[in-house]
Formats: structure tokens, sequence, C-alpha cells
């Protein structure tokens, strides 16, 4: 218990990037009153607060104010679960008066600190929103609360035979309306392409406390601007998003994934074409891992889904997945697949596996899905979610490993390992550089901005698809122009003239 | 006097498709059985056989001279006859029966194993099959077999050793009371167990170089009728249903009471 009061104190705030966090002077600190006009439109077991009309203890406000990671720690005094879209409404126009920051979170799973108060914000949860408003099982359209977790949805949407378009790790605790606002990619997009497509409409509540209701269910509605875009990746810096209309696909009827051990990296750009040329439409993801995160995760238990002859040396591995309609015309393209892989004058695979049964399917996804568990396990980690060439994906985590060596903070001293994984299909690489004894400015120097300018000098993306948050404000220049900054300064400015909505985030 | 020359290991691993073990079973509308549009896989206890003929082919190198599978089922049932040549094994027999048909019962199947193990010319000197199918839970066609061949019998195995020379095998069976070592003489058959704190092996993946060698393995195909034997059911189901709802419990006037509830029996939440 005493731990965790330490961890609020401000001893934390020696991080490097808490030097950033602006002082929201224009911002209010929410006092015994707020809580006073906060109990008249919530139930009391709707808020949290530490301030003494309240008394909630310190552990149940913490998991609001830590993410995942354990990498950044918030300062909220306060956290409100609204229920219903019009007490969220309310929360926000008495906000917007009283000029009190508010921090909307979803499942706190994020990866770039964009969910934490950094100041003295109100965290706004939308867990206690959860739920499913309606399904048609005949357009396949779901509409539900934000604060549905993605695993629920597709579990109920599993009887009805569809899937939800994404997919990712923290599926059993992210909530889909956090996937919105970050505008989430994840393992499925290969094949269902980004939520800017999926989402049919939402329901969000503006910093004014406005209700900006266009939770349409229409396939097509050209009709004015598509406001619901800046919404989708907004990261709840232009308003919050209680209510989601989106298209759920079928499920596949077939599903069958191999994992498959290449002996050097220059073959994934060839095995990408090759697999993408003989498994045409049933193709549904493609994932990269390098060696050093296949032994991590072999280390933790992970697999083995070929033994270590089989494995040898080879240099990376390749996750395929298949969906399809029909499961004899699946086996069949794979199996050709695979016979030409094997048989090839110069084979591009070492070996691999290909799943038996539906558990086979689970434990092979398995091991790329844990790898992310598997990094905390090992340490604190930096994380890099970039956009670059898929050729390059190999000569970019080579490139920090050498950076870390020739600084002389590689080792188990100070960065363990380097290694990058990700969705490949859709040139997105997930470098993971993992701080064995936690934290420290001098590694963070080392690392940024360097990383963000071999990215830019690749023309990549700094985030891929993780966002922007608090922790890539100022790295977002080497991804955007000076013009394109400065409109979404314009825009943020006439949603949230008073910049109370998630302050601090994404622009710098 | 000259010792008799060691007589190779034939082996045979009898297999089930049944319904995966991750499937939610629901009944049927009409109440007679379980709802089979689902997906299907390899008994998982047979796995275990599969793994363990092949493991045991590993520890003896040339002293086994084969490993057959064979399986009594439906068209569909040669997809497991092909993951068990991946797995290791050497050929196949497929025992088919209309897709329409009910299931073997277990003595249909051990009948029909008798008169396969009567057929094979260089004889059989270990049946590894799994101890219960997951869809039926009989676990009895092992020793059924083991009764109809008069042959020893080691059931629910945690550890197998074969000894071709001196043509016996020691097994580890697991007993309530704990565990119980045998010495069978071959011929003999072993049915394996699934055991929680360690398993009798963990079934390999099948790798894709084994993969394409299994296109090429050979799989006979046969019908119950060759082989002499009636398989026509002797048991009738009259009826499957759920098991009763569980009934208790109080219930609460909203989500509110519900935590305060929650809260006085001790029960606090947990970070996802």
């Amino acid at each position: 218990m005493l731990r965790l009061h330490n961890s609020i104190r401000p001893a934390f705030r020696s991080r490097r990037w808490a030097h950033n966090i602006p002082t929201f002077s224009h911002l209010n600190s929410v006092n015994e009153e707020d809580i006073a006009h906060f109990s008249s439109i919530l139930a009391p077991t709707s808020i949290l607060s530490t301030l003494s009309s309240v008394s909630t203890p310190a552990d149940d406000i913490a998991p609001y104010n830590v993410d995942w990671m354990g990498k950044y720690h918030g300062q909220a005094n306060s956290v409100l679960r609204p229920r219903t879209t019009q007490q969220v409404s309310e929360i926000v126009k008495y906000c917007a008066q009283r000029k009190i920051g508010i921090v909307p979170q979803g499942g706190n799973t994020g990866l770039v600190g964009g969910g934490i108060s950094l100041q003295k914000e109100i965290v706004l949860s939308l867990g206690a929103m959860n739920n499913v408003r309606s399904f048609d099982p005949v357009s396949g359209v779901l509409v539900a609360d934000a604060g549905c977790i993605l695993q629920s949805l597709s579990e109920y949407i599993a009887p009805h035979n569809h899937i939800m378009p994404l997919d990712l790790g923290a599926k059993g605790s992210c909530q889909i309306g956090g996937n919105i606002s970050t505008n989430a990619g994840g393992l499925r997009l290969l094949r269902y392409g980004s939520l800017h497509g999926t989402v049919l409409g939402l329901e969000v509540v503006l910093p004014d406390g406005t209700i900006l209701d266009q939770l349409s269910t229409l396939r097509k509605d050209n009709t004015g601007y598509d406001l619901k875009q800046l919404f989708i990746g907004g990261e709840g810096t232009l308003g919050i998003v209680t209510g989601v209309s989106i298209l759920t696909p079928p499920a596949p009827q077939a599903t069958n994934n191999i994992f498959l051990a290449l002996p050097r990296f220059d073959n994934v750009l060839p095995l990408f074409q090759t697999v993408k040329r003989q498994l045409g439409e049933i193709m549904s993801a493609f994932e990269y891992i390098d060696r050093t995160a296949y032994d991590m995760g072999l280390q933790h238990g992970l697999g083995p889904l070929l033994s270590a002859d089989e494995v040898g040396d080879s240099q990376c591995f390749v996750l395929v997945e298949t969906s399809g309609g029909n499961q004899d015309h699946d086996l069949e393209k794979l199996n050709n697949l695979l016979e030409s892989l094997l048989t090839a004058d110069e084979p591009l695979i070492n070996t691999g596996v290909l799943s038996q049964s539906p558990t086979q399917f689970n434990s092979i996804w398995a091991l790329r899905e844990g790898l992310t568990e598997c990094v905390q396990k090992e340490g604190k980690p930096y994380k890099y979610d970039v956009s670059v060439p898929l050729a390059d994906f190999q000569n970019v985590v080579d490139a920090v490993r050498e950076r870390m060596i020739s600084k002389g903070l590689y080792g188990d001293h100070a960065i363990s390992k380097v290694m990058g994984y990700g969705h490949v299909g859709d040139g997105n690489l997930h470098l993971n550089v993992i701080a064995k004894h936690g934290y420290r400015p001098e590694l963070e120097a080392a690392l940024e901005p360097f990383i963000y300018e071999i990215v830019a000098d690749r023309k990549g993306s700094v985030s891929a698809e993780h966002g922007i948050g608090s922790m890539k404000r100022d790295a977002l220049h080497y991804s955007k122009s000076e013009v394109s900054i400065e409109w979404m300064r314009k825009v943020k400015q006439v949603f949230d003239p008073l910049n109370i909505m998630n302050p601090g985030k994404v622009l710098p | 006097m000259r010792p008799s020359a060691v007589r190779l290991l034939n082996i045979l691993v009898p297999i089930k498709r049944a319904v995966d073990y991750a499937v939610k079973i629901r009944v049927n509308p009409e109440q007679t059985g379980i709802d089979l549009n689902v997906k299907h896989s390899m008994n998982p206890f047979d796995e275990i056989a599969v793994e363990e003929a092949v493991r045991i082919r590993e520890r003896l190198k040339d002293a086994v001279k084969s490993i057959k599978v064979v399986t009594i089922g439906p068209p569909k049932s040669a997809e497991t006859l092909r993951t068990a040549l991946a797995m290791g094994a050497d050929s196949a027999v497929h025992v088919e029966i209309p897709e329409s048909a009910p299931s073997p019962e277990p003595l249909g199947v051990a009948k029909t194993l008798k008169a396969l193990i009567e057929r094979q010319k260089e004889g059989v000197d270990v049946v590894i099959l799994g101890k219960q199918a997951i869809d039926d839970d009989a676990g009895q066609t092992g020793q059924m077999l083991a009764g109809l061949m008069g042959w020893s019998q080691a059931t629910f195995a945690s550890k197998v050793e074969v000894n071709p020379e001196q043509k016996v095998a020691n097994i580890t069976r697991e007993i309530d009371g704990g565990l119980e070592e045998l010495r069978c003489k071959l011929p003999v058959i072993i049915t394996t167990d699934l055991r929680q704190v360690q398993l009798l092996n963990e079934p390999r993946y099948a790798s894709l170089p084994n993969i394409m060698k299994a296109k090429k393995k050979p799989v006979e195909k046969l019908t119950a009728a060759e082989l002499g034997v009636d398989i026509t059911p002797r048991l009738e189901t009259i009826k499957v249903t759920e098991p009763p709802k569980r009934v208790g419990g109080g219930k609460v006037a909203n989500v509110d009471e519900l935590l305060a509830k929650l809260k006085e029996a001790g029960i606090t939440g947990k970070r996802a």
C-alpha cells in the first residue's frame, strides 16, 4: 500500500518525458464543490476520488493513473464512470464551464501515454457504458456503447457467424471506443482494412457538452463532410466517443495458419509476394517475428512449434493466416503454396508447421500475440511502432542495436534486448528496446530522436498504429509537415477552444 | 544355442476423429445427440498415442518396423489420418463408413480392430490408443480389444518403455492411489492418458516437410463388411439433454447493490 502512495508522488516526475508536460495553467483542479456537482449527476459508485468527501482508497484509483506498461504515472485525484451518454454530456458541459481538463479513458491498454492524466485533469472512464445497442445479423452492422470490450463484442456476434473487423493482443481489455479513438490497426487490418473504412457512424460528446449523434447504420451516405473521420484516430482530443456503429464481416468458414522459419531476412519480401500471389483473397494476416523475439518467446514458455533442429539458425519467422469460405479450397491453396515453397530450387523457407486443429491454430497465434507480455516480463520496454519499407525492417532493428552498443548501453546492465516483430504485411514494425532494470533518462536520450530520425530518413511513420498520445508529441514533425500540423491545430481550435479535451496529447 | 532373431516391432495406432475439445457443445433440437456441425479434430488422447508411437521409434530406432494408424469413420476422417501420417506414422488404413451412419460403438470398433490385426501378415506387437474418446467418454475399446485378442493390457499409461529383445513392455499406469508399474508380455494393448501434472508426452506439430511426405504415404481403404465385421449399433440412445440449470442465489435490485454485496463478501476488483 505504501509503495503505491509513493508512486503518485512527484519523485517520478523527474522522468525526461515529464519535462515536456505543459503546466496547464489555463485549467483548474477538481475540488470538493466539483465532486458535489458530479454527485448530483452520477450514482455514488460512478465517482472515485481521493478528496475527502469520497475518500476512495488509493489502490482503487491507481489503475486509472498508471498505463499498462507502468511507464506513465498520472496525477488525477478523481475518476468518473458515467453510465449514459447524457451523463457524459453533463459532465463535459460542467467541466467546460469550470475549465477542468478531461482525459477520456477506455481499457487503458494504450502504449503511448494517451489515456493518462498528466497534471490535474479528471479521468472520464467509459468502462461502465458497456451495452450492445443493436446488431443486425443480415447486414452485420453492430451498434454498441464505447465501453464495450473488444473480446466481448466478438463473443456477442460469434453465434451469428460474424467477427469484429479488428483484432489485437489487448482484446480482453481494450474497449471499442478507445480502439476507434486511436484508429487501432491490429492483426486483421491486412484483410478487413482500417477503422476509417469499417466504422459507419459515431456518437460523440463534443468539448462543450453537445452530443453529436451520427450513429448511422448506413453503408453509404455521402451527405456533407464526413466528420466522424476526425474522431477516428483523434485520440480523444476533439471529443469523447460514446457510441459506435461498425460493420462486422461474416466469420470465415475455414481458418488455418502456418508458421514459417526463414533462413535470412532478405527472404521476407519475396516470400510475401509469393504468398500474396498464391493465396490471393484468402490471406488474412502476415506477421513477422525476428529471431530475438522468437527466442524470448520460447524462454517464457510460448510454443515451441518447431524443434530446435528444425529451426537451426533461421534468422526470422513469418506467421500467415488464411480465412475463407471453404476448407477444402483453402487447404488446397495452402498445400500448393507449401509444396512450391519447399520444392523451389532455392527455397525461401527452412521449414514450418501447418495447424492441424483449432487448438494448434490458437497456439500458433499465441506465440505471436504473447510476445508483448513476454516483453513486459523481460524488463521495461521502449516501444517504437513505426511504418517503414519492408526491406528496411531488419536494418532499422540492427541500427538501433548498433547505436546502443556504441553508447555502451547494450548488455544486461542497460538495454538487454533489441527486437522487432509486427504486421509486416502492412509495413508496420514494432521495435521493442528492453531496459532490463527500468526506464532511465540516458537510455531514452540515446534512443530518441535517433529512432525518429532513421524512420524519417526512410520516409516512414513514427507511429504506424499506436498513435501519438503524450509520448510522441514532439516527434510528430518527423512524419508530418509544419503545414499539416498547423492545420491540425486549427481543427483543434474549432472543436476545443478551451483546450480541456485530453490536453497535452497529440499536438505539440 | 542361437538366440532367436529379434522380431521387429509393428505398432498399430487406432485413432478417432471427434468434436474438437475447444468447441462449445450444444444438444441438438431433437434431443437425440449433440450438434455435429462444428469443428472436428483428432481425439486428444489419440494424438498422444500417435506421438508415443513416434517416440518409441525415436528411442528404439530400427527395432520398430512400422507404425500404422487406423480409423473407422466417415470420408472426412481421412484428414485425421493425414495428420497422423504427418506426425510420423508410415501408413494408414481407413475403414470407411457412410457419412450418415451412426458413430460405431466400442465393441464394434474392437471387433473391427481384431479383424484388421488378424489380416496383418507381419503381425502386430503393440497397439496404442487413447484411453477414451472425448465425444462418448466410453473408455472401453482398448480393454474390449485386449479381451477379444487374449492379449495383455495396460490402461491409463503415463510412461511406456518397450523392450523388443525381451519381448516385454514396462508401463506405468495412473490409478487412484498413485502410480502402478506393470510388466506386460508382448503383444500388448496400451491406452494413453492425459495427465494433468505431467503429460505422457506433448504431441508434435506437423512440420511442412512431413506434411509433404505424408501425402505420398499409403492409405488403404476398407469397409467393415470386407473385414467380416458387423458394426451395427447395439445400443439405442433414448434422449440427450443438458444438465439442469443451476438455481439458487439471491436477487439484487440494481448494479450498485450488487457491487455493495460483492464488497461485503470481500470480493474486490482486479485490473484486467
